[in-house]
């Protein structure tokens, strides 16, 4: 049964991007079970206001797990304790009464701080810019299903698509590697035939962008793996890798 | 080819292919300590007449050399690379993410083995092909009897020991890393090729461990 619970939180502030962040330590009374992490931190926000003091900044949307805008690294990991959802899936049982919670940003140098627990992920935008699609001519849409795919394929393709570029991957990673995003997000079309056709540009210019922009070397830890909330394989990486080698040893 | 150097992917590939030809060096070492325990004439015989000061063992060396010393400095490469990436900011909270040790230590093990290296490369190399090919007084004809002289001591014999559970640490996860990072890998056969890692770490580690110890302890040469 779900209860009432009193914690402590240890959360980090900063005030922006340039400014020297530290910890600070807060207490909350009657925290129910049932709310969700985010929630847990409304109503510290709210308690925050009411002081007249300045709220924690997070980032979040549609607090469903499927729009990858949350985040935090909670006592030591991505996206908390429990498996294989997003923090704003994240729900307080998962904690007990008296316990000590640590709220980190995501850390890595390719994820800037902007403020507190909000980190500036625009890299994954651009890393997608540099390849991440397909192009199609504009015009009558073709039918669906006149390309025959395989089941198989099509359930690896949605898998890898499962990705929905929250950056736990990045924040998991000692390396700071995008590897998992980028490999999720090469092997969502490298499984398709309408991907095919700009496979190996795809595969060269987004590790590009990726190593451009300064994500780490990944030295298959596999814990981006274990920590991902949309269990992405790193398989999906093993396949960037045969994508990448194969166009550059063709060129 | 300049990706090879400017490409994370090609800089793991060339990390990689280096590796998995410093795997077959080591089975070919493993193979050849084997000799041991059943002759050291035959031993004797591979150590100065197939390798020694010949033109092709030479050569041999030097390739052998070539890979270490790419799979050092790239190593080096990723390590500060990835330390960069990583950002000044640490986590506070460690890291609670399950994940194998080795993995996370490569280049902590890396660097043990190649201590360890330097130690073993001046007890057998320098006495046997360096001074033999500088002409220096003491090179050593009976490689054998080198191996029972320096083996016999106790404390070498633990470090050798120590050194070889290093290196199964790091082939078991550098081998499947390998693969995965050139592409051979599925989500098939991904347990696979960790099993076939392992079998191979340990065959080649518990090889030279047990040759270590039966020179040690005199159970070689049993063919005369």
């Amino acid at each position: 049964m779900d209860k009432n619970i009193n914690i402590k939180l240890r959360i980090w502030r900063q005030k922006g991007p340039k400014e020297k962040g530290g910890f600070e330590n807060y207490e909350l009374q009657n925290v129910s079970q049932g709310s969700s992490f985010l929630e847990m931190l409304d109503i510290l926000n709210e308690k925050l206001i009411n002081e007249g003091k300045d709220p924690v900044v997070f980032d979040h949307d549609c607090r469903e797990g499927i729009c990858g805008m949350c985040s935090l690294y909670i006592n030591g990991h991505p996206h908390g304790p429990d498996e294989d959802v997003t923090t704003c899936q994240l729900h307080m049982r998962k904690f007990n009464d008296g316990d000590t919670i640590t709220v980190e940003p995501w850390r890595s140098a390719g994820f800037p701080v902007i403020k507190d627990l909000m980190v500036d992920r625009s890299a994954f935008d651009k890393i997608i810019q540099a390849g991440g699609y397909i192009s199609v001519n504009t015009g009558g849409v073709p039918d669906a299903n006149a390309i025959p795919i395989p089941k198989e394929q099509a359930d690896m393709a949605m898998d890898a698509a499962a990705c929905i570029g929250c950056g736990a991957c990045v924040a998991a990673c000692k390396n700071g590697s995008a590897m998992l995003f980028v490999s999720a997000k090469v092997s969502q079309f490298a499984l398709l035939p309408q991907g095919r056709v700009e496979a190996a540009r795809r595969a060269k210019n987004m590790v590009a962008k990726m190593d451009e922009l300064g994500f780490g070397n990944c030295t298959n830890t596999g814990a981006c793996e274990v920590e991902c909330p949309k269990n992405i394989s790193i398989s999906n990486i093993a396949r960037l890798n045969r994508e990448f080698l194969k166009a550059k040893f063709k060129d | 080819m300049s990706w090879l150097i400017k490409s994370s992917i090609g800089r793991k590939f060339v990390q990689s292919i280096s590796g998995l030809f410093l795997v077959l060096f080591l089975l070919f070492h493993m193979s050849m300590n084997l000799v041991l325990i059943f002759s050291y004439d035959a031993y004797n015989f591979i150590a100065n007449e197939i390798l020694g000061a010949n033109w092709w063992a030479i050569i041999g060396t030097g390739v052998i050399a070539l890979g270490f010393v790419v799979h050092i400095i790239y190593a080096i490469i990723l390590t500060l690379q990835n330390r960069k990436a990583r950002g000044s900011d640490r986590y506070a909270s460690a890291s609670k993410t399950p994940v194998a040790w080795s993995s996370k230590n490569m280049f902590v093990l890396g660097v043990f083995i190649l201590l360890f290296l330097i130690v073993h490369l001046y007890q057998f190399w320098y006495n046997m092909q360096f001074k033999e090919l500088l002409q220096l007084p003491g090179a050593r004809e009976d490689s054998a009897q080198l191996v029972t002289e320096v083996l016999s001591n106790g404390w070498v014999l633990a470090i050798y020991i120590v050194a070889f559970a290093a290196l199964w640490l790091h082939l078991t996860h550098g081998f499947w890393s390998a693969l995965q990072t050139v592409g051979w890998n599925n989500t098939k056969w991904m347990k696979r090729i960790k099993v076939i890692g392992n079998i191979f770490a340990t065959i080649i580690c518990l090889g030279f461990m047990i040759v270590a110890i039966a020179v040690h302890f005199g159970f070689s040469n049993l063919l005369g």
